[in-house]
């Protein structure tokens, strides 16, 4: 299936989700930016270009793993991993980001802004802007800033301008609102980086398309392994871009289950969570730029949300997954705070992976349903980050006394330096 | 009386009109109606009710802060319908009720058309609904006689000038620069020549807002637009002297 074959329906819908809701002063360079992002996917030496940049660059193509261990171990289908952990910067956003760093090269624009929650995206655009020589600007939330910092010490020292949103709650979608004020008054030698499979059309189409590049080679890696095309496909879902990335490659295969994983926070009932599709808490709403599934509440204003993945800690969701599951094309999941942490020890101990929490959730649902699989069933998982890099977090999520004490000692050393 | 009727009516006294403009519950209903009765006094021809939302993208940090404390403040709805039917009741200026899309999505069209009717709105200007996806609403609010007010802009080319002048009734909002609300703006001949290419692309009349906030800038107004939109600078001269400081506001602006 092509669901980006938009010619039955209206541009940049996905059934009823998608659409373009901008204020005026920006249909010009969203226009601009469609008739680019068409040209460069029309141009087959503008793909040669970007996945030689992401050959050379950010090390791809990224290899799949059998997890052996893991599968005997829980006994059912065989585990496979797509590695896009092993990309530059430590995640898939890599892939958009330099993606999106060659079409502003083609708009002749050279200055870059883009939003970001846990730090990656920012961290990949900084990457970026610093190797295509672009002006940045990273717009994130001050709880953000205050609660990743070793990320904003990689951004600030790629030569990025970091700036700590203080507005709503602090978090990611007040960072994507911050950087939609800058875009209104900046657009002529401005391209925003959207991180996301989310937000106006073109971004969830254009964010796709250079994600794609994790299913088709996932699904050409696996033939070769196994000689088979895998049975379920496990990605998480925060905006969305990895799960539509690796998905992609198995979009048109009738036998090949999707699944994608959401933040399921505290639980099902909690209202601390991030689960816009795998729960009964969100509904159909309109924000930042496009109609989806929101979690909102009944005046259309939306909720607070939380996961232990700042990465997946977002009120909306790929608008083309609120189709292609209300197609019953992908189904959806939620794994909890506690359950992401069981798992990330199970693959630490088991596998000697570390992927990051974010998609970690992914292999919380595909742990628990591999042993009631048959063991010549094969699972993929994407994991779509390492979680080596987020010591911080990681070290608090699994609160790690050791760690605790390391850190006060440090502490205590940079201010003895300090008097 | 309809809205374009009604400008034209009141610019046959005078050569330029005001729109105000108010946050519904911020900082408190109460302050709200305190403010909309120095505006009337001043002589405000029209008032844009700013209903809150939490995602507030084409605003400036002024207007973002005074919808979250807003929002955090416990205000819904149905409290900002009752109170514009209040001020409509009250007062002889025009209302319009200004916001976000989700806001009207979420409550249906056709029920937000209906409540704002029923409270005695004559328009609604929502920023982040493009005239693409505003066929539905558009056509209930004609049955409904409320104008869509549709925003201009310096970055509209004259082809999609032409586009937004065919759905234009009541006032068209012409957005004096780039950027969110509440920036001074260099009011002089870049705004008006864009108010000058908008109006070769619609009949009804119109108001110029984004950074319009003193006398001057109402003087170069004067003669070339309708009506004169201020917002963030009434705020501000509210935040910083309290009633007695709007009250200087709106004289130095309109004596």
């Amino acid at each position: 299936m092509d669901i980006f074959d938009f010619s039955e329906g209206r541009e940049g819908y996905y059934g009823e989700y998608g659409g373009v809701f901008l204020p005026e002063i920006l249909h010009a360079t969203i226009e601009e930016l469609l008739a680019c992002f068409r040209q460069c996917k029309a141009d087959p030496t503008f793909w040669r270009e970007y996945v030689e940049l992401l050959q050379n660059y950010s090390g791809r193509p990224t290899p799949v793993t059998h997890l052996a261990n893991l599968s005997q171990q829980l006994g059912g289908a065989q585990i496979y991993v797509k590695r896009d952990d092993l990309n530059h910067t430590g995640s898939h956003k890599i892939n958009n980001v330099m993606g999106q760093g060659l079409l502003c090269k083609r708009l002749g624009k050279r200055r870059v802004i883009a939003e970001t929650g846990a730090g990656q995206h920012g961290f990949a655009t900084a990457t970026m802007a610093a190797r295509f020589g672009f002006d940045c600007k990273v717009y994130m939330g001050a709880v953000d800033v205050a609660r990743q910092r070793p990320n904003v010490f990689w951004m600030e020292n790629l030569g990025a301008e970091v700036i700590a949103v203080e507005d709503g709650q602090r978090t990611l979608k007040d960072a994507i609102n911050e950087c939609m004020r800058d875009w209104v008054a900046n657009m002529a030698d401005t391209h925003y980086v959207l991180g996301t499979a989310c937000g106006p059309h073109p971004f969830p189409e254009m964010v796709s398309w250079f994600q794609s590049i994790i299913g088709l080679e996932a699904r050409e890696q696996l033939l070769g392994l196994t000689g088979k095309l895998p049975d379920r496909v496990y990605a998480c879902v925060g905006g969305g871009s990895n799960a539509i990335g690796i998905f992609q490659g198995f979009l048109s295969d009738d036998n090949v289950e999707l699944i994608g994983c959401e933040a399921g926070g505290l639980g099902a009932g909690s209202n601390l969570h991030a689960a816009r599709l795998a729960y009964n808490d969100a509904s159909v709403g309109v924000a930042q730029g496009f109609k989806t599934y929101f979690l909102q509440n009944d005046q259309g204003n939306m909720n607070e949300t939380h996961s232990i993945a700042a990465g997946l800690d977002y009120i909306g969701v790929n608008p083309i997954f609120s189709y292609l599951w209300e197609q019953g094309k992908v189904r959806f999941e939620a794994a909890t705070d506690e359950q992401v942490k069981d798992a990330l020890r199970l693959c630490m101990r088991t596998e000697g992976l570390i992927p990051a929490l974010e998609s970690t959730h992914a292999f919380v649902t595909a742990i628990d349903e591999a042993p009631s699989m048959g063991r010549d069933e094969i699972i993929l998982i994407n994991q779509s980050g390492r979680g080596d890099k987020d010591i911080f977090t990681i070290a608090d999520a699994l609160d790690d006394q050791k760690w605790k004490d390391f850190i006060c000692a440090k502490a205590d050393q940079y201010r003895q330096e300090k008097n | 009386m309809a809205l374009a009727e009604y400008i034209h009516q009141r610019r046959e006294q005078r050569d330029i009109l005001v729109m105000a403009h108010v946050v519904c519950g911020y900082p408190s209903f109460e302050a709200n109606m305190q403010a909309l009765e120095i505006m009337h006094a001043a002589g405000v021809d029209l008032v844009e009710l700013q209903f809150p939302f939490s995602e507030p993208s084409a605003d400036g940090p002024l207007f973002v802060k005074a919808n979250e404390a807003s929002l955090k403040a416990g205000t819904t709805i149905d409290q900002c319908f009752d109170f514009m039917h209040a001020v409509s009741q009250r007062f002889s200026f025009k209302v319009m009720m200004m916001g976000y899309y989700n806001t009207v999505y979420k409550m249906g069209e056709a029920q937000f058309v209906e409540r704002l009717a029923d409270a005695g709105g004559v328009a609604f200007i929502v920023p982040d609904l493009p005239i693409e996806e505003s066929e539905n609403l558009y056509r209930l609010s004609a049955a409904a006689a409320i104008e869509p007010i549709v925003l201009m802009t310096p970055t509209t080319s004259d082809a999609r000038l032409a586009v937004l002048g065919e759905a234009c009734r009541g006032m068209a909002y012409v957005v004096a620069r780039k950027g969110v609300t509440g920036s001074k703006t260099a009011m002089g001949d870049d705004v008006l020549a864009l108010i000058e290419r908008c109006r070769r692309h619609t009949e009804v009349p119109i108001g110029v807002g984004f950074g319009v906030s003193s006398r001057d800038d109402l003087e170069v107004l004067r003669g070339a637009a309708d009506v004169a939109i201020v917002g963030t600078a009434a705020l501000r001269a509210w935040q910083t002297g309290g009633a007695d400081g709007l009250r200087e506001f709106f004289k130095a602006l309109l004596a």
